[in-house]
C-alpha cells in the first residue's frame, strides 16, 4: 500500500502525535514540560532491554516500558509541582539532561553505544496505539475532568478554593503524559532498531512542546497537525541541506509571531460548527 | 593539591555565575526564559576568535565581541519580546527556543560545526605565589568576571536606569506610571544581559581553549543549574549558584570521576528543587523575583 520511506514517514508521525499528547496532557493544566525525552527514553531502553535480554514479546515490552515511565512520572509530579510556568520549563529540562547522562553512564544499557538490533514496530501496531490514546482523550474531554483541567488551566487558587484536589490531578496528568511518552519510545527504538543517549535530546523535547503549541495548545486535535508539520516540514526542506536548521529556526520564530495561538485553535472549532462557547 | 581544586573550581565557577546573570536578568526584570542566552555565550566566543585571527590585540577583541553579543541580544528582543508583547508566556519562550536553534545552526554554517581551537591569548603557564600554583589566564578570568558583577552590582544599584529595572521588576505598569522609560529600560537589560552572557562564552574559551556551536547549550544548562540553586531571578543567587556548580563540577571530576560531572550536577537540581525550592538566597519564589 505504503512504500517503506512513506511507511517510515507515516510511523513517526504516528509515535511524534503521541510525543505531542504526552506533552498536551500536563499542558492541559498549564504545566509546560520540555523534558519529555527523558520518558520517552525510559520507555525505549526498558522495553529494548527486556526485549533483547530476556525475550520479552514486543507488546508487553512496550506497556512495561510505558509504566516504567509512567511510574517515573508521578514520582517527579511531585516536587515539579511546586514549580510554575518557566521554572517548571527548567525544571524538566534539567530532568530530561539528567535521564539522558545516566543511561549514557550505566554499562547495562550500552552507554554511549546504545542498544542495537531491537525490531518489530509496525505500522498497525502504531496506530493502534494512537487511536487508543485519541478514544482515551475524547472520553476525557467530554467527562467532567475536562471542566476541572480548564478551571486549573484558568486560574489554580480558584480552582484549588473551589475543592478541586489540584495536587491529585497535576501528579495524575504528567503521568498519564509520561506513559504516552514512554510507550512513543518504546515503538521509536523498535523501528528505529538502534537506540543512544544522543537519541533523546532536548530538541526532541522542544518540538513536542511546539506540536502542543502550534495546534493550539488546548486541543488534541491541535497536536495531531502540530505533529503532522513538524513530521513533513524537515522531510520535505531536505533540499536546504545545510540551511535546514536555520529554516526550521526562523519559521518557529516567525509562527509565533504571525500565529502565537496555533494553528487549530477551540475558538475557531466554536466558530466553524456553531459549538457554544464558554464565555457566552 | 586542594587549593590548586580551589582555584579551578573558582575559574570555572566564575565564568558560570557571569551566564547565569544574564540569564538571571530576564528572568528577574522581565520574567523571561531566554534560551538563546547560551548561544550569545557561545557567539560571544565566536566573535572574538575572529576579531584575533585579524590580529587585535585581546582586550580590543574582547570589546568588540561583547559589543557584538550585545547586538545580537537586541535582535533577540525586537523578535522573541518586542514583538510578542501581551502573548502568554510560554510564547516568548518558544521564540527564543527558536532563536538557539537558529543562531547554532548559523554559526555552524559560518565557522563550521566541528570543535575550533581558540588562541591562547593569555598565557596558561603556571607560576607560583607562595605555595599556591596559578596562571595568568586563570587570574584574568577571575578577575574579567569579578569586575562584571561588581559593574552589573552598582549599575543596578545606584544608576537611575538601574533604579528603573528594580521598579519594572516589581511592576512595570506601576513603573510606567511613575514615569519610567519602561522600554529603554528594557532594552538595556537584554543589552546588559548580552554582553554578560558574551562575556563569560570569551572566559570560558580561555579557559578551555576550545570553541564549538553546540557550547551554548551546554553552557545554558549549567547556568539554569546554577540559577535553580541559587534562587531564581536574583543575582547573587546567581553567584552563588554559578560558584557552587563550579565546585561541584571540579570536585566530582576530582573524586568521582568525569563520567559523574553532570549528573552530579543535575542531582543538586533535584535535590535543592525537593529540599529547598527556594535556592540558597532563599529570596524568591513561584512569582516573579527581584533582582
Amino acid at each position: 500500500m505504503f512504500s517503506s520511506y512513506q511507511e517510515g514517514i507515516l510511523i513517526l508521525l504516528g509515535i511524534n502525535i503521541l510525543l505531542g499528547w504526552s506533552v498536551y496532557l500536563p499542558m492541559t493544566t498549564g504545566q509546560a514540560s520540555i523534558g519529555n525525552a527523558g520518558f520517552m527514553a525510559i520507555g525505549a531502553y526498558v522495553s529494548s532491554l527486556l526485549t533483547l535480554n530476556f525475550g520479552w514479546a514486543l507488546l508487553p515490552a512496550i506497556l512495561v516500558g510505558g509504566i516504567i515511565a509512567s511510574a517515573v512520572g508521578f514520582l517527579l509530579g511531585i516536587p515539579a509541582l511546586r514549580l510554575k510556568g518557566i521554572y517548571l520549563v527548567m525544571a524538566t529540562l534539567a530532568f530530561g539532561e539528567m535521564v539522558r547522562n545516566i543511561f549514557l553512564n550505566w554499562e547495562l544499557f550500552g552507554g554511549a553505544y546504545g542498544l542495537r538490533g531491537m525490531k518489530g514496530t509496525t505500522l498497525p501496531l502504531v496506530y493502534v496505539f494512537v487511536f487508543l490514546a485519541l478514544i482515551a482523550l475524547i472520553i476525557m474531554s467530554r467527562s467532567r475532568l475536562r471542566l476541572t483541567l480548564d478551571s486549573i488551566f484558568d486560574d489554580e487558587m480558584v480552582s484549588e478554593i473551589s475543592g478541586t484536589d489540584i495536587v491529585r490531578v497535576k501528579v495524575g496528568v504528567f503521568g498519564a503524559g509520561a506513559l504516552l511518552a514512554g510507550i512513543a519510545g518504546a515503538l521509536f527504538a523498535h523501528y528505529m532498531r538502534f537506540i543512544e543517549p544522543g537519541s533523546f535530546t532536548p530538541l526532541l523535547s522542544i518540538f513536542m512542546l511546539l506540536y502542543v503549541i502550534l495546534g493550539g495548545m488546548r486541543s488534541h486535535w491541535g497536536v495531531i497537525l502540530g505533529a503532522a508539520v513538524f513530521t513533513l516540514v524537515p522531510e520535505l526542506s531536505r533540499g536546504l541541506k545545510d540551511y535546514r536548521g536555520v529554516f526550521m529556526g526562523g519559521l518557529i520564530i516567525a509562527l509565533m509571531i504571525f500565529r502565537p495561538k496555533g494553528i487549530i485553535t477551540r475558538d475557531m472549532f466554536r466558530m466553524l460548527f456553531y459549538l457554544p462557547g464558554k464565555n457566552q | 593539591m586542594i587549593v590548586e581544586q580551589i582555584i579551578n573550581a573558582l575559574q570555572i565557577g566564575s565564568t558560570y555565575a557571569v551566564i547565569a546573570i544574564a540569564f538571571t536578568l530576564l528572568i528577574g526584570i522581565l520574567n523571561l526564559l531566554n534560551f538563546a542566552v547560551g548561544e550569545i555565550f557561545m557567539l560571544g566566543s565566536f566573535f572574538a576568535l575572529t576579531f584575533l585571527a585579524l590580529g587585535l590585540p585581546f582586550w580590543l577583541s574582547f570589546l568588540l565581541a561583547v559589543l557584538l553579543s550585545g547586538v545580537v541580544s537586541l535582535i533577540i528582543y525586537y523578535f522573541s519580546f518586542d514583538l510578542l508583547k501581551g502573548a502568554p508566556e510560554l510564547i516568548p519562550l518558544v521564540s527564543t527556543l527558536g532563536f538557539s536553534i537558529l543562531l547554532q545552526n548559523a554559526a555552524g554554517l559560518i565557522w563550521g560545526t566541528e570543535r575550533q581551537p581558540f588562541p591562547e591569548s593569555i598565557s596558561s603557564q603556571i607560576i607560583h605565589v607562595g605555595p599556591i600554583v596559578i596562571s595568568p589566564a586563570q587570574i584574568v578570568i577571575f578577575g574579567i568576571a569579578l569586575l562584571l558583577m561588581i559593574i552589573l552590582d552598582q549599575f543596578i544599584q545606584k544608576t537611575r536606569i538601574g533604579r528603573g529595572m528594580r521598579a519594572v521588576s516589581e511592576n512595570p505598569e506601576t513603573a510606567n506610571i511613575l514615569g519610567i522609560n519602561s522600554k529603554l529600560v528594557i532594552i538595556v537589560t537584554f543589552f546588559a544581559s548580552g554582553i554578560l552572557a558574551g562575556a563569560s562564552g570569551i572566559l570560558f574559551s580561555i579557559s578551555y581553549f576550545t570553541v564549538e556551536p553546540l557550547v551554548g547549550f551546554h553552557a545554558g544548562i549549567k547556568a539554569i543549574a546554577a540559577m535553580i540553586v541559587g534562587g531564581l531571578g536574583n543575582v547573587r543567587g546567581a553567584i552563588a549558584g554559578g560558584i557552587l556548580i563550579g565546585f561541584i563540577e571540579v570536585m566530582s571530576i576530582q573524586y568521582l570521576g568525569s563520567e559523574y560531572r553532570e549528573i552530579a550536577v543535575y542531582a543538586l537540581i533535584f535535590a535543592t528543587l525537593v529540599v529547598m525550592p527556594q535556592g540558597i538566597m532563599g529570596v524568591v519564589q513561584q512569582e516573579k523575583g527581584r533582582v
